[in-house]
């Protein structure tokens, strides 16, 4: 009778490893550029939002602080662009509570891949979305009068740090939305975590200005080192020890979260 | 003949939620190369059970085994052995049927050029090559669950299941889907299915597990499970309907199943014929009229009547209206 498959005489592992968790993980970015493709509406928090804050600020706070809007310039737009970024790295998450909510989900829990790729694969595609926010940011700077001092190795840089760091950050992001139940309370909490971190900085006003006990946590505020590391690079072109407190600081927020975004994912049922 | 291999065997699986026990101690025992039927009406724990032996769920008690792997302990070689296709399709919405695939492909391992060459292939098997190109928006309920099982069978897994296959099908595409069941487990694959209708597990499954709240009430092969209940059942149909309530009674008094009713017709396991001429002597004596009776071999709808102690609830409005949503 039949000699069906009876036994599977594939060879069968139940570790995945490195190299291919790293594949898999881009094979989901690529999955997160194609949806990107598909819906590119999605993309509108991320080219209006830099035209309209940079903009707004600039001229609100321009005058008050600086005296006049272009001295403002140098100080401000590498402060912008990190706090529009970082905005930016809270709808990671959103997005990624709306997508795991899908049936689609449940076929990647099914797959013989690792359970960090459909998240780290989300946060990848993302990369793409600071990328637009970041040009963006830089372009409306520089229609305004920006010009950096740092060349365009120094904006560069910038760029690429603040980039790095968002890119760390929406793992916390991403963590609120493994365990939150709705996409809406994922915007609600992230927000919550987001405007003392980007409000409570040096991103908008020198520190100076602030009443001491502020200060204190301004000068601690893993956001202010990033800020000031990205003023540097841009106005200068070299930047001191705050690019290292910014690197570290963004490696501890994954090596925290990654983990915990990871387990809180395999927990969900 | 082949040995005996088991591709699934599940022993006291339980599942909470909350206070309530979805499964119950189920135990499953499916050899491989056969089709087997989980049979039960909605909220039975049909899909938990497949869920936990899918390692998408945890297991609140019990063990189980695929191809003598443990789900808790190596849910990444389990994973290599099966494929899922959900009661509602697991498919990126977004992107095209081609794109999807492609996706799940490279997931799995397949290089590039592989990955679409074998999406292409099944893409063609599934009748889907015209709407390949198009966002699965577009897509109709059944060729969206066409997608979902060729995308479940990228790997050619030994094992594969299916929850609720053709529930909101038209019965056109059912069938179909029938024949591509029959046709994986020709080719060697084991399949596991859940349903609601009894017509499907009669006509696919080789053996069939009848559960209801959480629990297995009984298994065996449709022929099995059918003298279980009886040689033959009973049809009556009344003069008048308002005479349906002590009909009904006179009917469980004397033969002892409560009948299923739709309209003015009773239907109940037979298992003892002689008590049918009490049994009208009993309406008779009420005055209550027939219009028509007859005695016929039972079907599995009257098997799970007599299991269950209700009769099959199907939702298949609320079925397609999820899927028009969706």
């Amino acid at each position: 009778m039949t000699t069906a498959v009876l036994a599977p005489t594939r060879e069968l592992k139940n570790h995945v490893s490195l190299v291919e968790t790293i594949r898999q993980s881009l094979v989901m970015a690529y999955r997160g550029l194609l949806k990107i493709k598909r819906t590119p509406e999605q993309l509108f928090d991320v080219t209006l939002q830099p035209i309209i804050f940079t903009v707004m600020f600039t001229f609100i706070f321009g005058g008050a602080i600086s005296g006049d809007v272009s001295s403002y310039l140098p100080y401000f737009i590498p402060g912008i662009l990190v706090q529009t970024v970082i905005t930016t790295s809270v709808v990671t998450g959103v997005q990624l509570r709306e997508d795991m909510g899908k049936g689609v989900f449940d076929r990647f829990r099914s797959l013989p891949i690792a359970r960090i790729a459909p998240l780290a694969g989300a946060l990848l595609a993302d990369v793409i979305r600071y990328a637009i926010a970041t040009t963006i940011t830089f372009i409306v700077g520089m229609l305004i009068g920006y010009r950096p001092a740092g060349g365009f190795v120094g904006v560069l840089l910038t760029a690429l740090l603040v980039i790095a760091v968002a890119w760390s950050l929406s793992w916390i992001f991403a963590f609120f939305g493994t365990i939150a139940r709705t996409a809406a309370s994922v915007q609600g909490i992230s927000f919550l975590v987001l405007f003392p971190l980007t409000f409570l900085s040096n991103i908008f006003v020198p520190v100076d200005s602030m009443p001491a006990w502020l200060q204190a946590f301004v000068n601690v505020n893993p956001v202010s080192y990033l800020v000031t590391a990205a003023r540097d690079l841009s106005n200068t072109g070299s930047a001191g020890i705050e690019v290292v407190w910014a690197l570290l600081g963004a490696l501890t927020v994954v090596l925290i979260f990654a983990p915990l975004t990871v387990r809180a994912y395999m927990r969900r049922t | 003949m082949t040995t005996s291999t088991l591709a699934v065997e599940a022993t006291g699986l339980v599942k909470t939620f909350g206070d309530q026990r979805a499964v119950d101690g189920i135990d499953l025992q499916v050899t491989a190369g056969t089709v087997y039927g989980v049979l039960g009406p909605n909220g039975a724990g049909k899909t938990t059970v497949i869920r936990m032996l899918a390692t998408l769920l945890k297991l609140d008690g019990g063990s189980a085994r695929i191809f003598g792997h443990d789900v808790v302990k190596e849910p990444q070689i389990v994973r290599q052995l099966i494929g899922v296709t959900g009661q509602y399709a697991s498919v990126d919405e977004t992107l095209s049927a081609t794109e999807n695939l492609v996706v799940f492909a490279r997931l799995l391992g397949y290089s590039g050029s592989a990955a679409r060459k074998k999406s292409g292939e099944l893409l063609e098997e599934f009748g889907l090559t015209e709407a390949a190109r198009k966002p699965l928006k577009n897509f109709s309920g059944g060729m969206r669950r066409r997608l979902d099982l060729a995308a479940s069978l990228l790997a050619s897994p030994p094992l594969i299941f299916l929850d609720e296959p053709t529930t909101g099908l038209d019965p056109r595409t059912r069938l179909q889907m029938w024949d591509t069941v029959r046709r994986l487990v020709a080719e060697g694959s084991t399949v596991v299915l859940t349903t609601q209708y009894l017509d499907e597990a009669d006509q696919l499954a080789d053996r069939i597990a009848v559960i209801d709240l959480g629990k297995v009430v009984a298994e065996g092969t449709a022929d099995e499970l059918k003298a279980s209940v009886g040689s033959s059942s009973l049809h009556v149909t009344l003069k008048d309907v308002a005479d349906l309530d002590r009909a009904a009674a006179a009917l469980s008094r004397v033969l002892g199943w409560t009948p299923v009713v739709s309209g003015a017709r009773l239907t109940a396991p037979l298992a003892d014929a002689d008590r049918v001429a009490d049994f009208l002597i009993d309406l008779r004596g009420a005055d209550i009229h027939l219009t028509e009776f007859s005695v016929s071999k039972p079907s599995l709808d009257e098997v799970f009547l007599a299991l269950t102690g209700h009769g099959v609830e199907t939702d298949e409005i609320t079925e397609e209206q999820k899927e028009v949503a969706a």
